[in-house]
């Protein structure tokens, strides 16, 4: 199995200190030079590993190619794929130490079920007849309504499509989503707005094409590192591309660039109101391909037009001279790339302000060229197949739940009576499936391989539902977390390399990760665990036969494959022997688009649409009188201030935000001891200014409390604007998310994270 | 000229309808997503009134006319639950539905009139009538089948 690395070259650096790694600049549209990068246990050698095991990882959106090192049936290591097209051989600090050290730690290997308010232990048969009890008691009491599914981006999409043919066909519910609203909902929602569909324009060698690369509330250098790490050698390389950056903090993403837009949170709108509007007024656009591939231009430029440079500069409190500089960059620059994530996505106005984007791209037809296009980016690894199989809110295939003729193919293909299918309005949102468990309407919450105690906002109001007595908790997790400790079953699950499947990225790549070791007795894998579920419950089809025909990831994968076929996710072409071996690959080719047409015809669009300002649903009918018929939306909305406003009592704006050195809520990284030890505990971040004001210094613990709750941190002076203060949302102790506030976008549904006023006083 | 009181109409009515979506707003703030909707569309109606006034002022408002029979139901207090919420959506739909057909109506003498200013302030106006009978259909089909089915509240 042992390849060689066919000219790259492995630094002996330390990754924790140097988390880009060794530079290998290059000049634009030159191929991205090879860089292997490998870890192995302390005192395991090259050549004592038994075998390499493909894969890809799961420790952020980018999906790097990897190989997993195995010796005497334990995992000792990972090492990036030369030839894999994402990533070229590099992993970053998280993939290098984060995915395969908590293998062997703390794992959960017995059922736990609650009796006398305690959780114990159990085995496999008696946890899951408590579950199908459970589920069958209320759907004869209830019917499907009682029931939620929550769960994941860390999942693969067997494993998705398979829960979403059993929530969708089995029980029949419209109450299914993931942690996936907390991080990419804004992505698939400004993707469908605009262009009729989700699905990424762009690609990764967009980086090495472009000639200006715009980042959108991304702090690229922290949240995917060896994305940065691809521009970072553009940037000292010949022939570098013009950076802008938009962050109310000045991160290293920030340091890197030409412009350096902080525009006060919840301002995004605004700010981008202002770039649209000087690409209008200066005749930056491209008239033609406006005219013939967009719909919409008229009322764009009507409500952008109040947005001059000083009304943006004074609501944003930013430079107009830095706002005019920008939109010039991204007006006269030949390819432009740009990229989005939470600083927009879960900030006030995320879709309208991300629709901007695609905008300005749109009306400069700057998207499916090489080196031009948009990635609205995703948070977490699988995030997309949550999205494309149904595992979310929406339909699998990008079907379009207000479409008879899209359900009806899947009630066809599933042999099962449309009506069973929820498709009488918009899919439940996280975070009202959420409120229906307050409200006790849910009584059944299936939480999968994620840890909402941690990661939902408004954390106490969190626990109080966990803790309900009439809601059943399933939680099935590797590790005990905040939340298995309030659940009444806990299902032990089997890690990423003790299983096989298939994910797919943020640039639609699609990787075949391989099983490479045995999870450890007791554990099962979440596709199995979800088999056995569907078996035990017995749905059938209309034929009388299981609902349910496969019995393996690859049964489920080539049944995906059926599902997705003519939809713009089409995976009929790809299967696990095309994806051993080499590189991943991308579904739908390397970049969307390149021809001008949209999926937006009537008949094939994922949806409709939406009022940006109010998330009001368009009528099929409204939406079949504009003709779309493959043209893209120049989608528009004005600026309105956040409810959570800066006042006396609570005068900062706090946004939380990612360490390069964790992923999520720590499950895994903190159980790699270098990434631990480089950020063992959570701070709050403030501007030197602010903490002079207040009388601080660096390490002075204070109380940071938001009208939620509150937290006790020590105070790091540093990277944020004044007014601003940033906690890291990791930490299950002193949660960040104690603060935040149960507020969403309307169009998309995620969590106003970024947006709470608090104060600060010491402790 | 009975133009003067269907003015004078639609004023009230949008000071009534604006006063429900705040009503609403207050008393459902368990629902963040219906508490902020209700909180912007307010004060987009509000802007309407105050596109209107000029007109309003011109045309000299009429309240007196017929006040039995021309007249906006008032909204009441807001109900609780998930059913409760349905009906308080219910009766912002039919205040908002009254608004738009009396747009609709203004609009048609403000064409008999040739009123230029009259018309931009209904064109500019049903436009924002439209999205928040859009809004309040698509929460209302949202939480109905919960509300109906499922809630014990």
């Amino acid at each position: 199995m042992f390849r060689s690395n066919e000219g790259g070259y492995r630094p002996e650096v330390d990754r924790i200190a140097d988390i880009w790694g060794s530079r290998t600049p290059h000049g634009r549209g030159t191929r991205w030079p090879v860089r292997v990068d490998q870890r192995l246990a302390d005192g395991v050698e090259e050549s004592d590993v038994d075998r390499w095991v493909q894969s890809a990882c799961v420790l952020c959106s980018n999906g790097c190619g990897c190989d997993i090192a195995v010796r005497d049936g334990r995992i000792v290591g990972v090492r990036g794929r030369a030839d894999d097209i994402v990533n070229r051989g590099r992993l970053g600090p998280k993939g290098l130490h984060g995915s395969w050290q908590a293998h062997g730690k703390d794992r959960l290997t017995t059922p736990l079920i609650r009796r006398d308010g305690e959780l114990r232990e159990t085995d496999w048969d008696t946890a899951m007849s408590a579950i199908v009890r459970r589920s069958q008691d209320l759907l004869a009491d209830t019917g499907p309504l009682s029931h939620g599914f929550y769960t994941s981006g860390q999942l693969f999409l067997e494993e998705y499509y398979t829960l979403g043919v059993i929530g969708k066909a089995g029980i029949g519910t419209p109450h299914m989503d993931g942690n996936t609203r907390l991080c990419t909902a804004t992505a698939a929602a400004a993707l469908k707005e605009s262009f009729g569909s989700d699905g990424q324009p762009a690609c990764h060698a967009d980086i090495d094409l472009c000639d200006a690369l715009f980042l959108y509330g991304h702090n690229m250098a922290a949240t995917q590192t060896v994305m940065w790490a691809r521009v970072l050698d553009r940037l000292e390389g010949p022939g570098r591309p013009r950076l802008v950056v938009v962050d109310p903090r000045r991160t290293p993403t920030a340091e890197a660039a030409d412009v350096h837009l902080a525009p006060l949170p919840g301002t995004n709108q605004a700010l981008l109101n202002g770039l649209v509007r000087e690409v209008v007024e200066r005749g930056w656009f491209d008239r033609e391909y406006v005219d013939r591939h967009t719909l919409g231009f008229e009322e764009l430029k009507a409500t952008v037009a109040p947005y001059t440079p000083e009304r943006v500069a004074e609501i944003c409190r930013v430079s107009p001279a830095d706002l005019v500089r920008a939109a010039e960059i991204f007006g006269t620059s030949d390819r432009v790339l740009s990229t989005v994530l939470q600083g927009f996505y879960q900030s006030h106005q995320a879709t309208a302000a991300s629709c901007q984007v695609n905008n300005l791209h749109l009306l400069r037809g700057q998207i499916g060229r090489p080196g031009s296009g948009v990635l609205q980016m995703n948070g977490q690894p699988t995030a997309q197949n949550t999205r494309e199989c149904g595992a979310d809110g929406d339909l699998p295939g990008f079907r379009n739940w207000d479409n008879p003729e899209h359900v009806e193919e899947l009630a066809r293909l599933w042999n099962v009576d449309p009506l069973t299918i929820p498709h009488w309005a918009p899919p439940t949102h996280a975070m009202q499936i959420w409120r229906y468990a307050e409200q006790g309407s849910i009584r059944f919450l299936w939480i999968s391989a994620t840890n909402p105690a941690v990661s939902l906002p408004e954390l106490a109001r969190v626990r109080e539902i966990l803790r309900r007595e009439d809601l059943f908790v399933v939680a099935q997790d590797a590790f005990r977390t905040e939340t298995t400790e309030l659940a009444d079953v806990v299902l032990p699950a089997a890690l990423w390399g003790e299983k096989q499947g298939t994910f797919t990225n943020l640039s639609r790549v699609v990787h075949l990760s391989e099983q490479a070791v045995e999870p450890p007795a007791g554990a099962r894998s979440d596709l199995d665990i979800f088999l056995d579920y569907a078996s035990r419950m017995g749905f059938r089809d209309r034929a009388g036969d299981p609902l349910i025909k496969w019995k393996d990831a690859e049964g489920a994968f080539d049944a995906w494959r059926e599902c997705s076929r003519g939809r713009p996710c089409d995976y009929s072409e790809l299967s696990y022997e095309r994806l051993r071996g080499g590189s991943g690959i991308p579904w739908g080719g390397e970049r969307l688009y390149a021809d001008g047409v949209f999926p937006t015809a009537a008949e094939y669009c994922e949806d409709y649409g939406h009022d940006l300002l109010t998330g009001a649903s368009t009528t099929p009918a409204d939406y079949r009188a504009r003709r779309p018929d493959g043209r893209a939306f120049l989608k528009a909305a004005e600026y309105t201030p956040a409810r959570e406003q800066p006042d006396d009592e609570y005068p900062l704006l706090c946004t939380t935000g990612r360490s390069v050195y964790h992923f999520h809520t720590r499950t895994k990284t903190r159980r790699a001891p270098e990434l631990q030890k480089a950020a063992p505990d959570p701070w709050v971040e403030l501007s030197p200014a602010d903490a002079d004001e207040l009388g601080l210094g660096e390490g002075d613990v204070v109380r940071v409390e938001s009208r939620r709750g509150s937290v006790e941190v020590p105070v790091h002076i540093g990277r944020c604007r004044d007014g601003v203060a940033f906690l890291p949302f990791h930490y299950g102790f002193q949660a960040a998310n104690e603060l935040t506030a149960t507020e969403w976008d309307p169009v998309s549904k995620q969590p106003l994270f970024k947006i709470s006023a608090v104060r600060i006083r010491r402790v | 000229m009975h133009l003067a009181t269907y003015l004078g109409l639609l004023q009230t009515s949008l000071r009534t309808l604006a006063g429900a979506f705040r009503e609403v707003a207050s008393g459902h703030g368990d629902e963040p997503d219906v508490r902020r909707t209700c909180e912007v569309l307010a004060s987009r109606i509000d802007g309407q009134a105050e596109k209107l006034a000029p007109v309003v002022d011109r045309y000299g408002e009429h309240r007196e006319a017929e006040p039995e029979r021309l007249h906006a139901a008032e909204f009441e207090q807001t109900r609780t639950g998930g059913v409760g919420l349905l009906r308080d959506l219910q009766d912002l739909y039919a205040l908002s539905s009254f608004t738009d057909i009396t747009w609709t109506v203004v609009g048609q003498a403000a064409q008999g009139l040739r009123d230029q200013e009259l018309i931009d302030v209904v064109n500019a106006c049903e436009q924002d009538t439209a999205r928040q009978l859009a809004w309040l259909k698509t929460r209302i089909k949202q939480g109905a089948p919960q509300a109906l089915i499922a809630a014990r509240d």
